[in-house]
């Protein structure tokens, strides 16, 4: 097991280096010099060579991709540009919002989707199945742009039942006030398009050979669903959910600049306003290097619930 | 007769002739298909002119609501022509304007038209019609979804050649560029992208999603041509000396396009779904160019005046062509690939 990790900790470092090269090119090449921006628009030829200087920009690319990395092994991206916050207190200041959000809006949409699939899957071909995965389809279609306006105005300005936007200080007051609206706009947004994917994971295991048996023996159709049905089932769920988390984490960056959450995907979104680039390239770098982890997490709990599969 | 003529029926049916029977007997694939070929022929329309070329025009006044509300009373007095300014002897402009005046009325402008108080979908802020505004802003969308989707899928497809053809070195070299796109979430990755550019415009967002979206095309194609490469028509190509690109895309490409297309059609709703968001965050299309997501945009504000209209035909028209597009999109891939269901 122990092997297993580190081999896979192992394989993640081409991977990771992929990525460092490639945010490495598109913010020192595709992209334009950033001191310009920095120097303002009454830049001087000498305010924009002092701007060069300090951010490494005269140097050659291979001692820039040297600070690059060491920016990212040692956690200091230096400050903001555009609010001189440094960039490891960005990141640790806006994760806690972030997860206020989603940890409970990711509990929430697996409990009920797979709820759902699965009483979904056992009537499956009925009217209800095809009502149900029409409706979906039509859930899906619109954006998620509409739900967040039309919720907000409807729910929040003009019946008042939810706060138009903010945050507070403390953590029940987030959760209980603030994050509920957005967490249930979340879910009706993600409810679709996760129901559609675990009834295909559901659907996938009611053709088996072992339910045939279940069925055999006598077993209550309750016990068949929740038990042996589930069981297996949860295996590509928890793959799924596992490997899209940090996803998710940029994903809901709509739900916070709409409701003034300050979390990290609205600190993405301002920073690509402002064209701060040590913060979108702070945020881009721990992204995939926590979507790897998270993959790994998957692999290793995938062998937790399935006993027959061997990590090698 | 000659054997052959008896052996073989009148028409072969090919892969494409038979995957179109099955979508013919597919009445929801069929009806997502007139309301998507509609969709396109706006576009077409839009695009060489013939409709929606004037939505810039102002015909009617500020926020004019839909015919079925009936006229804002509120807004009655915006609708008369402006009264002229009393004569101001001590105007030193009045002269150049008199000339310009003049100027507009041989051409044929007619000085402030009377505007019109409503209007079959209502007007925008600046009285623009609605329906030719929708129409208007999907062109911009539904253009950028397809030639993004086709950008996406030309990669995919020729990486997923090349690595799935050659594989040993190529396969790796490419995999690894997958597993490096793949770590990065897609919106985080378009959000990069967006930043560095800097350049708002049509084709960047073209861009952006094409060079990020390759990467679902490029693992099924991938797979098909590992199981296409050991095939006997491709040995019998390579007997005959068919070069590496000839088997590749004239021998064993018609054999798996169909997966490019299916893929295609899903990323074209996904795209057009992108567009809208990035159009909205204001990282999309310019100022001056309209699409659903910069309607969206502006809807955002007039709905707090309680003027609904503009978002509720924006999102409708977007509702309703990806609904179409994934119904139709879900009966290809049925069609297609009758194992699978």
């Amino acid at each position: 097991m122990f092997a297993y990790i580190l081999r896979r900790l192992w394989q993640m470092l081409p991977t990771m280096a992929g990525v460092v090269v490639l945010v490495f090119v598109l913010f020192n090449w595709v992209g334009g010099d950033p001191s310009y921006l920095l120097a303002g628009k009454m830049a001087d030829a000498r305010a924009i060579a002092n701007i060069r200087a300090q951010l490494g920009l005269d140097a050659p690319w291979y001692v820039q991709l040297g600070i690059f990395v060491k920016q990212i092994v040692t956690f200091d991206f230096g400050n903001a540009w555009a609010t001189g916050e440094p960039v490891s207190h960005i990141i640790a200041s806006r994760l806690g919002p972030s997860l206020t959000v989603l940890v409970p809006l990711t509990v929430l949409e697996t409990t009920i989707g797979i709820a759902l699939a699965l009483a979904v899957a056992f009537v499956r071909g009925s009217l209800t199945d095809r009502v149900v995965m029409v409706a979906c389809t039509v859930g899906m279609s619109i954006s998620i742009l509409v739900y967040i306006i039309v919720f907000q105005y409807g729910l929040a300005y003009k019946l008042g039942l939810f706060p138009v936007q903010g945050w507070g200080e403390h953590f029940t007051e987030n959760l209980l006030r603030y994050a509920t609206l957005p967490i249930l706009i979340g879910l009706t947004v993600s409810l679709a398009p996760t129901l559609r994917l675990f009834r295909s994971f559901v659907l996938d295991e009611v053709g088996q050979d072992y339910v045939r048996t279940a069925r055999a023996k006598g077993l209550p159709e309750r016990r068949i669903v929740w038990v042996h049905v589930l069981r297996n089932a949860a295996i590509p769920i928890i793959t799924y959910v596992m490997a899209n988390l940090p996803a998710l984490l940029i994903g809901a960056f709509l739900l916070e600049r709409f409701f003034g959450i300050p979390g990290i995907g609205r600190e993405v979104i301002l920073a690509v306003e402002r064209s701060d680039f040590p913060v979108i390239k702070a945020i881009t770098v721990y992204v995939a290097a926590a979507t790897m982890v998270f993959n790994l997490l998957a692999d290793l709990m995938y062998q937790a619930v399935d006993p027959r599969v061997q990590l090698k | 007769m000659t054997v052959q003529e008896l052996s073989l029926p009148a028409t072969p049916v090919g892969l494409w002739g038979l995957a179109w029977r099955r979508l013919r007997a597919d009445r929801v694939a069929m009806v997502a298909l007139a309301v998507v070929g509609l969709f396109l022929l706006s576009v077409v329309l839009a695009a060489t002119g013939l409709v929606a070329a004037d939505w810039e025009d102002e015909v009617a006044v500020n926020y004019a609501p839909p015919s079925f509300v009936g006229p804002d009373p509120a807004l009655a007095a915006l609708a008369l022509p402006p009264r002229p300014a009393p004569p101001n002897a001590f105007d030193p402009l009045a002269g150049d304007i008199a000339e310009l005046r003049a100027q507009l009325a041989r051409r044929g402008h007619a000085a402030h038209a009377a505007k019109r108080t409503t209007l079959p979908f209502g007007a925008d802020k600046w009285g623009h019609d609605i329906v030719r505004k929708t129409i208007k802003g999907g062109q911009t969308s539904i253009v950028v979804g397809l030639v993004a989707a086709f950008v996406a899928v030309a990669l995919g497809t020729l990486f997923g050649a090349l690595s799935g053809f050659y594989g040993g070195l190529v396969d790796d070299l490419f995999n690894w560029f997958y597993n490096v796109f793949t770590a990065i979430p897609s919106i985080l990755m378009i959000l990069t992208v967006a930043a560095v550019l800097q350049t708002k415009g049509v084709l960047t967002i073209v861009l952006i999603l094409g060079l990020t979206g390759w990467t679902g095309p490029y693992r099924l194609i991938r797979a098909e041509y590992i199981k296409h490469k050991a095939r006997e028509y491709v040995m019998a190509a390579d007997a005959i000396g068919a070069s590496g690109w000839r088997k590749m895309f004239v021998h064993i490409f018609p054999n798996v396009s169909h997966v490019a297309l299916v893929q295609m059609s899903i990323l074209v709703v996904g795209f057009i779904k992108a567009e809208v968001i990035l159009s909205f965050l204001g990282f999309g299309v310019p100022v001056g160019v309209v699409s659903w997501g910069s309607m969206l945009n502006e809807a955002q504000n007039e709905l707090i005046l309680g003027k609904w209209w503009q978002l509720t035909a924006a999102a409708s028209a977007m509702a309703i062509l990806v609904t179409a597009f994934s119904l139709f999109a879900d009966a290809l891939r049925d069609a297609l690939d009758p194992k699978l269901k």
